[in-house]
Order: structure tokens, then C-alpha cells, then sequence
């Protein structure tokens, strides 16, 4: 079964790399980069709100803060972009951990859990906005200045490749994590955290270890996403949309599972691209259809598309 | 100063009234309602609308719109969170959150980000009150809410209804027990919050703007009263709502208008990690 669980990685792997010696279009090359950087993002949430059963609605602030420094460390300090990429991740993971501490020192949970991460990442988006470190209003620009040392690629399909590989890296990581005591613990506090207590689990540092690597992996995809696009503001990093993705595709998809995340943003993405399609660029229609998947996924049990397929094969 | 006190006290008073249908919903049904930015938002283009396309004053808005609203949010409650929800605290956080979103992106596929506004004669009056100048329509808002709490606590201490709420916040399956249908209260209350956003809807329309994000600015100042007042507590929410006036008015005096958010935010941060239960709330 587990054995199963790998060769079904590595065949993901295999195929998706096979993209771009396909689709040579810019524009459809675009949509993969754009949807594998949301996956990555969306595989950090669910290491938090699917393996631990605590739901996040404020990712966007380990989002920015990676793609932040990535973006202002190279370009006011002149580090090599790929210090800059990992100093992100681990100064999202310590951002992680410190707001985890705080909110779970509290004993915060459930809504309010997901109410005082909001909090924070507008905290950090006001703050971006308005500080002149990270460009203000007007936002970060990197210098476009295409060489490989610079983190930057001729071509679009190089990037797909180094994204599709932190995808591929982050599952086999939450299926490492899935396998170890660490992850076993995180779902017990998932299901119950008293009882996991009772059994000697220390809760609190399961959850500030959940929240460290969950951020960091969502750094990650910030931090991609500011060297792919070359372009940040407060907005897009901190924004409410990158919270929102993060926790959608692992809903839709499957929480607490490897490849929830993935089909998730796959089919949310396929979906909103084919909406367009059929009924033109209407602003803000693909989130229309995202907001009906997330009521109905959560309305219908079996309450995922992995589900729903699991129930249609075993009806027939 | 003083002047931006009152100011603030005046606009607070409207942030109360958004507050009081979130915290009434939380008092009752155990919810939090993510979709409550969203449905204000919605309340605030059909005031928009009342205006533009059937030339309605905002404010005589308020009577065809307040049943429209008491309706949608009995039927969202009914048919969409209540079904969904499962009693779930999780599923109802994703199945109001998924609302928010169609709502909003609704909102700006139907009338674009373009932000709009009202043209009514009386929007920029002032009245003297002493030394300081009071802008008239916070002046209307701060007293029609007064006359909605008075009404809503009429309605929850004199009537069946409201007792039959009150009973129902207390003890669900006790309620239930006497024969009250809970599944009724839970709707109607849903629906008198809905009907609070839409009277705050036009009382905001003649001094503020429209756009389909603009719902998401009070929300959060509405979750910062609510947990401020403590969580389900109606007289909580207007002092919360009136002392978050103040706070973003003295904020925005002293600190400008891009940091002046910052306040809020931190307010409730700090609420939420070291008092939960609020300042007037006694229960967690």
C-alpha cells in the first residue's frame, strides 16, 4: 500500500515533468507554474490544518514574508538569490513559530485560531504597504536579468521543472511525515487533543512543530512565486487570495492526505481556466465557482473528489 | 481632538450595528459567520442599487430592504449553513467562508471593482454641536442604531421569540426539549443579523463607497468588536463598536491613514490571545 504510495509520487513526478517538452505555449506554461507554485503553497496549509486539524486562514503571512525577503534581500542587499530563497523560508518558519506559540499558548482553537491568523497576516500586509523597506504601495520589483545564478531561467520550462521538484520534495516529505511519530502524534491531536494529552503527547510542541513546517513550505511557494512573476506589493503577498488558495485545494482535494493538495489545485485551476473559457474573462467568476466547490465539497459527504471517486467505484 | 473623538464615536455607533448581527449569530447559533462582510457588502449594492435605478433615498432604503434581507438571511441560514455545517465548528468556518467568496466575486463580476458612490444633498452637512463640527449623516447612523439596539432588546426580553432565542442560546437541547424548533430561531436570528447589515448598509451608503471588497474592511473591525465586547454579548458590541470608533478615528488622527488600520488589528490580536472571553464577557 505505502509502496503503492511512492510509485503513485514518482509517476506524478514522471508525467508532470513531461510538460513542457508538450505545451510550448507561454501562456499555458504560465497556468502550470502559477498552479504548481498554489499547490505548493496549498501542501504547507495541510501539514497545519490537515494533519493537525488546525485551520489556518492567514498563510498569506508566511506567503509574503518568504517572497518578501526574497524579493528585498537581493535587490537592497545584493544576497545571492538562493540565500535569499532559504534565509525566506526559515524566517517564515520562525514567523510560524511565533504566531503559533502565541495562539496556542492561549489555547486558541478552531475559529479562533482561524480569526487571529487573519489578524496577523493584515497586520503584516498593512505593514508592507506602508513600510519603505518592502516598496510601499508601489511594491518590490526584481530586476529582470535572466542567468541561472540570479534564480532566473530563459526559459519557462527550466522554472516549471525547479517548482515541479519543491512539489514533488514536499510530498515526499508529508509522506515521510505521515510514516514518523511526529505525524502520528498530529493527528492525534487532530482527533483529539485531550485525549493525545492524556497519552502523554505533548500538544503544544506537536502544533508549533506542525506550524514551523507548514510555513516554511508555504514560504517556499511565496518565495517562488516572487522570482517567477518578479514582481511583489502587499497585496499579492499578504493578501487575503493566498490564504484563501492555501486552504481550498487541500479542502477540495483531501485534507490530511499526500495528494490532497495536489488534485485540489489541479482540479480547482482546470476548472476556473475552463470557466473562462466558456464564458470569458468575467472578473471574478472563477472564484465564484472555487466559493460553490468549497460549499459543496464540505455540504456532500464523502466530502473530497478522492472520496467521491473511492464511493463511485465501490457503488458500481 | 475632541472633535475626533466624537467623530469616532459617531461612526463606531454604525460598527456597533454591523458588530451586533455577528455577535447576536455567535450568541445564538455558536457560529462565527464569515460571510458577514460579504452579505454587508451585498446590502450595501442594493441600497446601491435602490438609489440608482429606482432613485430611493439611503435611508427610505431601509424599509423595502430590511425584509429583503430578514428573507435572505432566513433562507442562507436554512438552506445553505445549517445543512452544510453538520454542527461541525470546522465545516461552518469553510461553509461561510466558501459564501463570503461567491458572494463577493459575484458582486464583482455583476458590477465590476469600480467603487460607487451615492450623490445625496445632505452628505457633506455639518452640525454645530458646541465647539465641533458633526458630520450628518454619522450623526443620522449614531442615532438610528440607538433606536435598532433599543428595539432588538425589546424584541429579545419582551417577546416569544426573543425568549424563545435566549432559551436557545443558553441550553440547545433543553430548547429543544420544551418544544421550541431550534432549527426556526436559529434561522430567524440569522436573519435579524442579515436585517441589522442592511439597515448599517444605508446608513453607511451617504458618507462611504461601494466596491465589492469593501465588506472585508468592516468585517474584521466587526470580529475586533465582537471578541472586544465578548463574544455574544449585545450591549458588549455597541461599547466595542463605539470604542473602535474612537480608536481608529485617534489612530488615523495620529498615525495617518495607511497605518491607522494597524490599531484595530492589534487590539484584536491582543484581545484574542490574552482575553478571549472579552472585556465585558464573562463566558469563553
Amino acid at each position: 500500500m505505502k509502496d503503492r504510495q511512492l510509485s503513485l509520487i514518482l509517476a506524478f513526478a514522471g508525467i508532470a515533468a513531461l510538460v513542457p517538452l508538450f505545451v510550448t505555449a507561454g501562456t499555458w506554461l504560465n497556468f502550470a507554474v502559477f498552479t504548481l507554485i498554489l499547490c505548493l503553497a496549498a501542501q504547507g496549509w495541510n501539514i497545519l490544518g490537515g494533519y493537525s486539524g488546525q485551520y489556518s486562514f492567514g498563510h498569506a503571512a508566511f506567503f509574503g514574508t518568504t517572497a518578501y525577503l526574497t524579493a528585498v534581500l537581493q535587490t537592497r542587499y545584493g544576497i545571492s538569490p538562493y540565500a535569499a530563497f532559504a534565509i525566506g523560508i526559515a524566517a517564515a518558519a520562525a514567523v510560524g513559530w511565533v504566531i503559533g506559540f502565541l495562539s496556542f499558548r492561549s489555547g486558541l482553537k478552531g475559529s479562533y485560531f482561524a480569526l487571529v491568523t487573519l489578524a496577523f497576516a493584515e497586520v503584516f500586509r498593512v505593514l508592507a504597504n506602508a513600510s519603505e523597506i518592502t516598496g510601499g504601495a508601489a511594491g518590490t520589483l526584481i530586476k529582470l536579468d535572466v542567468r541561472p545564478e540570479n534564480f532566473q531561467f530563459a526559459s519557462r520550462g527550466t522554472f516549471f521543472w525547479v517548482v515541479l521538484g519543491m512539489v514533488v520534495l514536499a510530498m515526499l516529505l508529508t509522506r515521510a511525515l505521515e510514516r514518523s511519530r511526529l505525524g502520528a502524534q498530529m493527528v492525534a491531536v487532530r482527533e483529539n487533543e485531550d485525549a493525545a494529552r492524556a497519552l502523554g503527547v505533548d500538544a503544544l510542541r506537536v502544533k508549533l512543530a506542525a506550524i514551523a513546517l507548514s510555513a516554511a513550505m508555504t514560504g517556499a511557494a511565496g518565495g517562488l512565486y516572487a522570482q517567477y512573476f518578479l514582481y511583489l506589493d502587499a497585496t499579492i503577498a499578504y493578501g487575503t487570495w493566498i490564504s484563501v488558495e492555501a486552504l481550498l485545494a487541500p479542502i477540495v482535494g483531501g485534507a490530511g492526505t499526500v495528494f490532497g493538495p495536489v488534485v485540489g489545485s489541479i482540479v480547482l485551476h482546470s476548472l476556473s481556466e475552463f470557466t473562462k473559457s466558456l464564458v470569458g474573462r468575467i472578473p471574478g467568476i472563477d472564484l465564484v465557482i472555487f466559493g460553490i466547490m468549497l460549499i459543496l465539497v464540505v455540504r456532500f459527504p464523502p466530502r473530497n473528489i478522492p472520496g467521491l471517486i473511492r464511493r463511485w467505484r465501490g457503488t458500481k | 481632538m475632541l472633535e475626533a473623538v466624537a467623530n469616532g464615536l459617531l461612526t463606531g455607533a454604525v460598527y456597533g450595528l454591523v458588530a451586533l448581527g455577528l455577535t447576536l449569530v455567535y450568541g445564538v447559533l455558536h457560529i462565527i459567520n464569515f460571510a458577514h462582510g460579504a452579505l454587508l457588502t451585498m446590502a450595501m449594492y442594493a441600497a446601491w442599487v435602490c438609489w440608482a435605478v429606482f432613485g430611493l433615498d439611503p435611508y427610505v432604503a431601509i424599509l423595502p430592504l430590511v425584509p429583503i434581507f430578514f428573507a435572505v438571511g432566513y433562507a442562507v441560514q436554512r438552506f445553505v449553513i445549517m445543512p452544510a455545517s453538520q454542527g461541525d465548528d470546522n465545516n461552518i468556518l469553510l461553509v461561510t467562508l466558501g459564501l463570503s467568496i461567491v458572494l463577493e466575486n459575484a458582486m464583482l463580476a455583476i458590477f465590476r471593482s469600480d467603487t460607487l458612490s451615492v450623490q445625496v444633498p445632505y452628505a457633506m452637512e455639518v452640525i454645530e454641536a458646541g465647539p465641533m463640527l458633526l458630520s450628518f449623516p454619522r450623526v443620522v447612523g449614531f442615532g438610528v442604531t440607538l433606536v435598532v439596539a433599543l428595539v432588538l432588546f425589546l424584541v429579545l426580553t419582551r417577546t416569544d421569540t426573543g425568549r424563545a432565542m435566549r432559551a436557545v442560546a443558553k441550553e440547545r437541547t433543553g430548547a429543544a426539549l420544551v418544544g421550541i424548533d431550534v432549527r426556526h430561531v436559529y434561522a430567524v436570528t440569522f436573519a435579524i443579523g442579515c436585517a441589522c447589515l442592511a439597515i448599517s448598509a444605508c446608513l453607511l451608503l451617504p458618507s462611504f463607497y461601494v466596491n465589492p471588497r469593501v465588506g472585508n474592511a468592516f468585517v474584521l473591525v466587526a470580529f475586533t468588536i465582537v471578541v472586544l465586547g465578548g463574544m455574544g454579548s449585545v450591549p458588549g458590541a455597541l461599547l466595542g463598536g463605539l470604542f473602535i470608533g474612537v480608536v481608529e478615528s485617534l489612530s488615523g488622527l495620529y498615525l495617518g491613514d495607511s497605518l491607522g488600520q494597524l490599531g484595530i488589528f492589534v487590539i484584536f490580536i491582543l484581545v484574542l490571545l490574552f482575553r478571549p472571553t472579552g472585556l465585558f464577557g464573562a463566558r469563553a
